[in-house]
């Protein structure tokens, strides 16, 4: 079972989002590293980019396959996680700590609405698996 | 001899270091001269060779690759001096057999896949797409039309979306249903809001299924005014059955080295003729064969083709050999050829079904997919592992995680090559494994076991790549 961690916002795309007033962190759940494989390569936005609710800011690439990392929320990048661009392993073993992906600001906090709770998302997967 | 270096360091003390050299050319470092027997070195050569593994030695079911067996005289027909001391500049008066092979294949291939004509020159499948991308592209320009999307199946190769922005398209998903196929309603949806420049499309699909909607989908994207696209990769399920022309598809490559049985090379040479309907035919790369009373030569240059795609004619080589399968099989063989492919699959789908589910529970065409991913929830073991495990019971292992759309993915095609035993052989190895993950998973996830290397760090390799022998 994957773990799940309580009072994030979780997307569709197996995305988690932390929010601390009106920054959020970004990275991809633990459901999502399992099925993703190692992870051999990181790309990520640079900061200052801006991008709305659902646009691809990056991708992911593992032994398996390669995928696009879409915004959960609507915003600038503020911060990215060099230390997960040199070690993508990190994203492996700690995704939801070491293994961040991006820091925003959010302009949108609404958008928080349209995303699932821990327990939408548990559920989610329960339907997935 | 395992391991021991062939070549020892060896001080010389000949007359040579006496001679009155000048001293820039006398030898500073020792020689280093092998310094083992004839029967040494045989052992050391002849047990490298058995490290390789080939469809010579056995079973390799890799899905999508379509590694068929490839005839010994294949090989030796197309080594001939008559075809291999040619030199490109010859004059045609001197070449006219290698012409007329050229020409007959054109014609075969034509007649075989339901096309106004053929051009031979792209050298690999995804060469292949570009080509019949850019002809596309070349076409929309020539009528003025300036639509510029190319709309691909979530199961597609990954080739076609790169093959699409290469030729300066933009590329959109559309969704499978839940059978496998296209899903209309989407597509419908999407061909309302947007003009599109072409749909390229397998059939049968990366998923092994054949694609029954095939004729609305042509009519609605011709509606629209779009082209379709067939990539042939699964061209070998239908050779003589059913025409990619008459499904409505207006360009087409093919992998002669899937289709054909021509060898895949280590990375070497393939060859991806892309063939067009009669509208399209302005647009392709020549110089192609033509055929004047009875002379062979080469086509004149025209202005609207879209240029050459590789130097002088592709890799002819190839092509030669696709013409000997041709010619073994005749057009009846061909036929038997994609029924045996296609039999074989559905009875190694069928055994693996009572192990391993199968995502979709229909008719196969010539390949399978099948998904682990209860077997990786249940026990830890995953495709990866069972694609491992599988190369300690003798096996190529099949291809996995693709499609990306089925979890846990296995993609296994027997072709036509496989008999009764063989795969029968297959199926109990898989059986083993599957009994190993439920008792000790840890064994599987160890594999392989039995070979010179272990299991790989992937990332590793990945991050630090160690490219050379001396590292």
């Amino acid at each position: 079972m994957s773990m799940i961690i309580e009072g994030l916002y979780y997307s569709e795309e197996h995305e988690w989002v932390k929010v601390e007033g009106n920054m959020a962190t970004i990275g991809i759940t633990d459901y999502a590293q399992d099925a993703l494989g190692d992870i051999v390569f990181v790309e990520l936005p640079n900061i200052d980019d801006e991008f709305t609710q659902m646009d691809e800011i990056g991708v992911l690439e593992s032994v398996k396959t390669v995928s696009n990392i879409y915004v959960p929320v609507s915003g600038r990048i503020v911060e990215v996680n060099e230390a997960a661009i040199e070690d993508p392993a990190l994203i492996n073993s700690s995704p939801f700590d070491e293994g961040w992906l991006v820091k925003m600001e959010m302009y949108e906090k609404s958008e928080l609405d349209d995303l699932n709770s821990s327990e939408e998302y548990e559920e989610m997967l329960g339907e997935e698996e | 001899m395992d391991n021991r270096p062939i070549f020892d360091k060896v001080e010389i003390s000949n007359q040579l270091s006496t001679l009155s050299l000048p001293e820039q050319l006398k030898r500073k470092k020792v020689c280093r001269f092998p310094n083992s027997s004839e029967a040494q070195v045989a052992r050391h050569y002849t047990k490298l060779s058995t490290l390789n593994f080939g469809v010579d030695s056995g079973m390799y079911p890799l899905g999508s690759c379509t590694m068929k067996y490839n005839y010994k005289i294949l090989e030796r027909l197309a080594s001939l001096p008559q075809f291999m001391q040619l030199h490109p500049f010859q004059d045609d008066q001197e070449c006219q057999g290698i012409l007329e092979i050229l020409y007959k294949m054109e014609r075969n291939l034509s007649e075989l896949f339901g096309y106004s004509k053929f051009s031979l020159q792209p050298v690999a499948g995804a060469h292949g797409e570009h080509t019949g991308l850019l002809i596309i592209r070349e076409y929309l320009k020539a009528n003025n039309d300036d639509r510029d999307l190319v709309l691909i199946p979530d199961s597609a190769h990954g080739t076609n979306p790169a093959s699409a922005v290469m030729a300066g398209f933009r590329v959109k998903k559309v969704p499978s249903d839940k059978w496998g196929n296209v899903d209309i309603d989407k597509l419908k949806e999407m061909l309302s809001k947007e003009k599109v420049a072409a749909f390229m499309l397998t059939n049968p699909s990366t998923l092994g299924l054949f694609e029954n909607n095939i004729l609305l989908i042509a009519n609605m994207i011709h509606e629209n005014g779009g082209l379709l696209y067939y990539d042939g990769a699964n061209a070998n399920a239908l050779m003589g059955k059913i025409r990619p022309g008459d499904m409505g598809f207006d360009v087409c490559h093919l992998n002669l080295h899937k289709t054909f049985g021509t060898p895949h090379g280590g990375g070497g040479p393939g060859a991806g003729p892309v063939g067009v309907a009669e509208k399209l035919v302005p647009y392709l790369p020549g110089p192609i064969v033509v055929k004047e009373k009875d002379k062979y030569g080469w086509s004149s240059y025209s202005e609207t083709q879209i240029g050459r795609m590789h130097g002088f004619y592709g890799n002819v080589i190839v092509v030669i050999k696709a013409y000997i399968y041709f010619l073994l099989h005749g057009g009846s063989g061909l036929k038997e050829a994609s029924e045996k492919a296609v039999e074989n699959a559905n009875y190694l789908m069928n055994k693996i079904n009572e192990i391993i589910k199968v995502p979709f529970e229909r008719v196969c065409m010539h390949e399978f997919v099948i998904s682990a991913e209860k077997l990786k929830k249940d026990t830890g073991v995953s495709a990866l592992d069972i694609a491992k495990a599988l190369i300690d019971k003798g096996y190529h292992p099949p291809t996995i995680y693709f499609p990306l759309i089925v979890p846990e993915c296995l993609m296994i095609e027997p072709t036509e090559t496989e008999d009764k035993e063989s795969m029968d052989a297959f199926v109990s190895a898989i059986k083993s494994i599957v009994d190993d993950a439920n008792s000790s998973p840890e064994k599987v996830k160890a594999a392989p076991v039995t070979r010179i290397v272990g299991r790989l760090d992937e990332v590793k390799a990945v991050k630090e790549p160690n490219l050379t022998f001396y590292s």
